[in-house]
């Protein structure tokens, strides 16, 4: 069972193959295993998701039961579950449980879904190779010694590691696309205000978005059904209504109009992961589709921009993790400016530590506009680039990352390198934009993401052109060999 | 600093006001929590008030209509888009870490506020604007020796804060103003008013300048000052403070300063320099406020008529004074409760406002009761002004009366007649009266007739006195002038 997709694992939990507490039991029993290895989990709950499951498995008895009744899922440990630990991968929430549901958490299991636990992820979604965690590094299934990307590394790596088929997962400058690249798995970061983020951590509110890491197009378009739509309780959700994301994953691809980015395809793009991407591109040409060149001249200042106005909205949205109320706090506070101090001191690691530094100095006074208010220029101008784009063509394709997946420690001494590994993602965040990486081949053993990025509320497009390019290879279907 | 040997009259003060007014609105600014005070602390709290991890603020839109309404009855110009932003700083009363205000595009810009200062001249104080925010919770200290409680039922309760510009040139002008808004916003239905409850409050810009200089002193902003009476003092400590200090060759320093009322001082609370870097930013968990004309007329539509307009109508409906117009419109409830004395005694205009505005008004004070719990209604002293009117009883024995109706609650005829207070209105008992206390005051007539004519009032006052005050005093007059003439 442990390598079916979402949607065989709902035809075979209604026509009773196996139960949902079977396979709830093999899949806890995989995330065990895989522990000592992947370091995937932060939080595995055995015992809620039996007795979730057990409930599921009366659900499908009785009839009728909603479309994900059974389905084994896990939550980024980001998103907020009512009585589940939630630490945001951070000593500073290590002993914070959430007295409330996150909308994402709440919708899935209305929609039947059995959590596993919580994955592992960078602290306070804060990196791109899942070493900020304060419970550990995840380690990359399909090579333990390199890392799964980040920050949902812990969602990727169980997906690829068959953990569990979908996971959910947030992107605020490539979070979800980049690990799914590096682990080869199928990721969607939605356009922003397609998801609710009440309840998801915040991180960088104008850029974070919750989306889902699944096996397949089709199994995130299953997920993303059930995810999506208007949440009075977010002002920034968008009250529109959710297309049916598989009744349009097969729509033929004859005519679209596939945008290539100069950019994309710059110095700095390995040349063996540009040959996967070529190949990928021609596979879709044979559907029918039509290339052109595109450029979109401000995209190259997508990291700086990036990097003033994330760290900008963290300092902000980390002011509320101050000892007072829930969350670390230090022994023994001499006072008020003492329990601050040495409780945010001790509760956050060094990447959290840079970024809230580098965005309280971009918002002081006097710096303000050359940096917080000047990147949100740049920011309108690369969003005008995209839109400019879209007028000519239906999606834009191109790498996900710039290399495959690194080893261990690699980047950790420059934080500038590390930030350059979410070049090709960051300009969908600071758009707004929906996109997706699926795997679209190897390299020296490793996956390579290819990226569809779609107009605004495109995602059944990206989907679809994901799908269709699915039917046609088996990328996405290979297992690391240790978790097959 | 009681007695400053300076010469004050050198000297111009400069005030400009920021005052908060919490809106009344059901629930808070950003959350579902309700705003009702007094609860026990952090009943009103709930997880968007207490800053937990992942959740979003959603704005109440009560609390625009409300600021909209403000805006509207100043005469402001009303932001079609208006922006919420982040003012950052660490307080343990503030859960988020920030406050969610207005900073760059407030929604309500200009306007002015009218008032009229006792001695009956007019000014107009501009408004620089007027934002839209939500309120801190409180530290708490009683009964925690060795440690600080915090109560979160006031965070985010919905603020307006509107500042003005330095436009007011003294303590009563800045008293004025704010009494002014404080009618407005009551009127208006927006904000309770209760300054013991710290939903209307206000800090203070104060600096003093050379007369004729133009360009402003350097100013102290006086903060959290919650009654008028406070304002007063603080603004006239103040001023003392800063004209001493620069004529004693000192500089005043831009600071942040506390009124202390029981010491009557202010004292520094920070400079300039300890000022926090507030690094406002949009905040993006809201949206940009965005109104259309055809909501802001809807909002114009729910506009009351205001205080200005109703004290016009009170000149000239009920060719009152434009000082006792002034008074009577303080509030709507007073004006209601004037309104209603009119339209049931029948009789003049003038009469009802004298005895709002006064004798009722000093009994309202003196029992510091709001005039909605008056213990005299407004029929009830329609009732007596109706004996006034047809010379059942004097003036001044309907003010005996009026003491009785406030203390015991009885209709005004009742007290009248268990007391037997109807006015002496035959010639007879009057004529007798007047010929006793001439014969009992032989030398006081002598003089009256050598030509003292101050003595008429004392003999006016003995023919009162015999007649227990129910002379008419208009016949009594008459009578009296005929008979000590001779």
């Amino acid at each position: 069972m442990h390598s079916e997709t979402v949607a065989e694992l709902i035809a075979g939990l209604k026509e009773r193959k196996y139960s949902a507490t079977e396979l709830a039991r093999e899949m806890l029993g995989r995330i065990q295993r895989a522990q000592p290895e992947l370091n995937a989990f932060i939080t595995i709950e055995a015992e809620s998701a039996l007795a979730a499951a057990a409930e599921a498995d009366r659900r499908l008895a009785a009839g009728g039961a909603p479309p994900l009744t059974g389905v084994p899922i896990a939550h980024k440990d980001i998103f907020c579950a009512a009585g589940s630990r939630t630490t945001c991968g951070s000593k500073m929430l290590a002993n914070f449980v959430s007295p409330y549901d996150a909308t994402v958490v709440a919708r899935l299991r209305a929609a039947g879904a059995v959590v596993l636990g919580k994955t592992n992820m960078d602290e306070f979604a804060m990196g791109s190779s899942n070493e900020t965690s304060h419970f550990g590094a995840v380690r990359n299934p399909w090579d333990p010694s390199r890392v799964p990307g980040g920050s949902s590394g812990g969602s990727a790596a169980a997906v690829a590691a068959r953990l569990v088929p979908a996971a959910t997962a947030t992107d605020t400058g490539g979070s979800i696309r980049q690990p799914a690249a590096l682990c080869g798995v199928t990721g969607i970061k939605p356009t922003y205000g397609r998801v609710s983020r009440y309840g998801m951590i915040a991180f960088a509110s104008s850029l974070d978005q919750a989306g889902v890491i699944a096996r397949s197009a089709q199994d995130a378009a299953l997920m993303l059904g059930a995810m999506a739509g208007f949440d009075e309780r977010d002002s920034t959700s968008v009250d529109a209504p959710v297309p049916d994301y598989v009744g349009g994953l097969d729509r033929p691809l004859r005519g679209l109009r596939i945008g290539l980015l100069k950019e994309f395809f710059d110095k700095g793009l390995d040349p063996a992961i540009e040959a996967c991407l070529r190949t990928a591109l021609e596979a879709l040409r044979a559907q029918g589709a039509e290339l052109r060149d595109v450029s979109l001249p401000n995209l190259p200042l997508s990291v700086p921009t990036y990097y003033v106005v994330a760290p900008a909205e963290c300092s902000s949205n980390l002011a509320r993790f101050d000892g007072v109320r829930f969350g670390h706090r230090c022994e023994e506070p001499r006072d008020l400016k003492d329990l601050y101090e040495r409780s945010r001191g001790e509760g956050f690691g060094a990447e959290v530590k840079r970024r809230i530094m580098t965005g309280t100095y971009v918002l002081s006074a006097g710096y303000y506009d050359a940096y917080y208010l000047k990147a949100q220029r740049v920011r309108q101008l690369i969003a005008s680039d995209f839109a400019r784009a879209f007028a000519q063509v239906d999606v834009l394709i191109g790498p996900t990352t710039p290399t495959v997946a690194f080893e261990l420690g690699a980047k950790t001494a420059d934080p500038i390198t590390m930030y350059l590994n979410d070049i090709y993602t960051i300009g969908a965040n600071l758009a707004g934009l929906p996109a997706v990486s699926i795997p679209c081949g190897f390299v020296q053993g490793l996956p390579v993401g290819l990226q569809i990025v779609g107009a605004h509320f495109a995602e059944e497009r990206i989907l679809n052109v994901a799908h269709r390019y699915q039917r046609e290879t088996d990328w996405h279907a290979r297992a690391p060999e240790a978790y097959r | 600093m009681a007695d400053p040997p300076h010469d004050v009259s050198a000297w111009e003060t400069v005030i400009g006001l920021e005052i908060h007014a919490q809106l009344a609105t059901r629930s808070k600014i950003f959350s579902g929590s309700a705003t009702a005070f007094g609860a026990p602390p952090n009943a009103q709290a709930n997880l968007v008030d207490l800053g937990y991890p992942g959740v979003l603020p959603v704005l109440n839109g009560e609390a625009v209509r409300m600021a909209v309404m403000f805006g509207l009855a100043i005469g402001a110009r009303i932001a079609p888009r208006s922006v919420f932003a982040r003012k950052n700083y660490f307080y343990p009363d503030l859960p988020k870490g920030y406050q969610i205000s207005q900073y760059e595009l407030p929604i309500v810009a200009g306007g002015q506020v009218d008032i009229v200062l006792d001695d009956g001249s007019a000014r107009r104080v501009a408004v620089t604007r007027a934002h839209l925010e939500e309120d801190a919770g409180k530290s708490l200290h009683e009964g925690l020796p060795g440690l600080s409680g915090i109560d979160l039922n006031r965070a985010g309760t919905p603020l307006i804060e509107i500042v003005s510009e330095p436009d007011m040139r003294s303590a009563k002008e800045a008293i004025a103003y704010m009494k002014k808004v404080h009618t407005l916003v009551r009127y208006l239905r927006i904000c309770d008013g209760n300054m013991q409850e710290g939903s209307f409050r206000c800090d203070a810009n104060v600096s003093v300048r050379r007369r004729g200089a133009e360009k402003f002193g350097t100013r102290a902003e006086i903060k959290n000052i919650n009654s008028f009476r406070f304002v007063e003092k603080a603004i006239n400590y103040e001023v003392a403070r800063q004209i001493e200090l620069l004529e004693s060759g000192g500089k005043v320093v831009q600071e942040t300063r506390l009124y202390d009322p029981d010491k009557g001082e202010t004292r520094s609370m920070r400079s300039k320099e300890e000022a926090n870097d507030y690094r406002y930013f949009p905040d993006p968990d809201l949206l940009p406020v965005e109104l259309d004309e055809t909501y802001i007329q809807s909002v114009r539509a729910q506009l009351p008529e205001l205080p200005d307009q109703k004290a016009q109508r009170f000149v000239a409906q009920y060719e009152l004074s434009g000082y006792d117009a002034q008074v009577l419109t303080a509030s709507s409830e007073l004006a209601d409760y004037y309104e209603t004395v009119v339209r049931t005694a029948g009789g003049s205009p003038k009469l009802a406002a004298n005895w709002v505005g006064g004798d009722l008004a000093a009994f309202i004070n003196r029992d510091g009761l709001e005039i909605s719990a008056s213990r005299v209604g407004a029929a009830a002293l329609a009732g007596l002004l109706r004996r006034i009117s047809d010379n059942t009883i004097s003036g001044k024995i309907a003010k005996d009366v009026f003491e009785a109706m406030w203390d015991g609650q009885q209709e005004a005829d009742a007290i009248i007649e268990a007391r037997g207070l109807r006015q002496i209105t035959d010639d007879g008992p009057i004529e007798a009266a007047i010929a006793a206390v001439m014969a009992a005051n032989p030398v006081q007539l002598a003089d009256y007739r050598a030509g003292k004519d101050k003595l008429f009032g004392f003999f006016v006052g003995q023919v009162m006195k015999a007649t227990q005050g129910k002379a008419n005093p208009a016949r009594l007059n008459e009578l009296l002038r005929q008979k000590l003439s001779g």
